[in-house]
């Protein structure tokens, strides 16, 4: 699936990485880092993310 | 699987990601949401940061569209009546009237109603009074900034102090009253509060602690605040972030515990009811996170995060009761989480530091806020909440997974 992250949106909260650390990841600057596909099996994981994002920045499958 | 049509009544987060995950459960029938407010569900936090910070700019509709909740493709077919309010529900029945004369049947109901603004109840003028639950508040309050030339926040919890942050950030004079020794004090005990009020203050938040509001001077709109003290605040503009009222008038005479939102069981089944679950912050459940004790004691839990976990659980609790068959078999212990910005500071917090009876500073100074502190909540020896202040994102999850496997409490 493809994932998209509005980065005006983005405000570093961390929350994605932790239900999604396949697909998000928070590096050592303390900023977002994610990758554009990941395979349709983490969909659930990818899912949570996006309802977890406090500024619901991240858009699933568009 | 088929299994009737489902109501949820109660439009923002809880009843969205209620009409989600009966989908994700299986739940192909019908489903239609009832929300009072007019608008599609949408996100609250930004209404007391964001949203009031572009004070330009009030037409709701915009506004709207900036915070609105994407929803997933499984809802497409699910009905969103806005604007409807449920006055009565007869639960022997499975009858719901609203408030255009119609009625609602159900098979199966999700209460997600949630909370609404307290006010004080003082005299004085109302004019000039706002509070910050919903769109419109933020709305009303936008478009009265502009004509501020003074602002007293009532209230210094979550809602009192970022609103307050974000006034002064718009250059307005701030200052907060509030009936606590410090700011936060019930959220994050008095330690912790004492520091986050000190760092408001030395950026120019002005602290009037342990007093409360008598009554609002002015003739036809506030001009100032009367304590209780015998002072007077000057003031052309009030927020009152007093704390919340459940919603649950409408489910009055049907013998359920409303004496502090809903009581459900662990799988969120509104108990002495058949059928009927309860969502987000409105829903008292036990929670085995916090221990055999504590952990039996139903609580409510205003966290951003307990819409969307006690909409998953309590979706796949009516999917598996509707159709006859066994619920789900692991206790239900979500990990409360909440964040909160105010000016420079990120709080990030998980558990529940209110249910904490001791308190301690693991990493930082809590005289430097800004470079980054941990704190953890104990009771009877447990970890019950862990807050995080400027810490790296990248260490949340360390600090979340800190939490013990929960025992069962069935």
């Amino acid at each position: 699936m493809k994932i998209t992250v509005d980065m005006a949106k983005c405000e570093d909260h961390g929350q994605c990485a932790i239900a999604a650390p396949v697909a998000f990841r928070m590096n050592d600057d303390g900023k977002l880092e994610h990758d554009g596909e990941v395979d349709d099996a983490y969909l659930d994981e990818v899912e949570e993310a996006a309802d977890v994002c406090p500024v619901q920045a991240i858009l699933i499958g568009a | 699987m088929s299994t009737g049509h489902v109501v949820v009544v109660g439009g923002s987060l809880g009843g969205l990601r209620a009409a989600e995950q009966l989908r994700a459960a299986g739940h192909d029938g019908p489903v239609t949401v009832v929300g009072e407010e007019p608008w599609l569900p949408y996100n609250r936090p930004p209404l007391s940061k964001e949203v009031l910070a572009d004070p330009g700019d009030h037409d709701p509709a915009r506004l709207h569209a900036g915070i609105a909740f994407r929803r997933r493709a499984s809802v497409e077919d699910v009905e969103f009546r806005v604007g409807r309010r449920v006055v009565s529900a007869d639960l022997a029945r499975r009858a719901l009237a609203l408030d255009d004369g119609t009625a609602l049947t159900y098979d199966g109901l999700v209460v997600a109603t949630g909370l609404r603004a307290r006010r004080l109840a003082v005299p004085g003028p109302t004019e000039g009074r706002h509070v910050v639950r919903t769109l419109d508040d933020a709305c009303a309050l936008r478009a009265a900034i502009a004509d501020a030339s003074q602002v007293v926040v009532v209230g210094a919890g979550f809602v009192g102090c970022e609103t307050a942050a974000s006034l002064h950030t718009l250059g307005l004079p701030v200052t907060v009253v509030h009936p606590e020794a410090v700011a936060f004090e019930p959220a994050l005990g008095r330690e912790v509060g004492a520091a986050i009020q000190r760092h408001l203050e030395a950026a120019g938040i002005t602290f009037v602690s342990g007093v409360g509001v008598a009554a609002y001077a002015g003739v036809g709109a506030v001009a100032g605040v009367l304590l209780d003290d015998g002072r007077t605040l000057e003031a052309s503009l009030v927020v009152e972030a007093v704390g919340s009222a459940c919603n649950t008038e409408w489910l009055e005479g049907n013998g359920l515990d409303l004496s502090d939102g809903v009581l459900t069981d662990n799988d969120l089944r509104v108990v002495g009811a058949q059928r009927v679950v309860a969502v987000g912050d409105v829903s008292r459940f036990p929670n085995p996170l916090f221990g055999p004790d504590l952990g039996a004691r139903p609580r409510r839990v205003e966290h951003w995060s307990m819409p969307t976990d006690t909409a998953k659980r309590a979706a796949a609790t009516l999917v598996a009761d509707l159709a006859g068959t066994p619920g789900p078999d692991t206790p239900f212990a979500p990990t409360p989480s909440f964040w909160s910005d105010l000016l420079d500071l990120r709080l990030q917090a998980y558990g529940s530091p209110a249910l904490g009876s001791e308190l301690r500073l693991e990493e930082g100074d809590l005289a430097r806020l800004g470079d980054g502190a941990v704190v953890t909540y104990h009771h009877d020896g447990a970890l019950v909440g862990v807050l995080a202040v400027n810490i790296p994102p990248a260490r949340l999850r360390a600090l979340r997974d800190r939490f013990a496997a929960p025992v069962a409490v069935h």
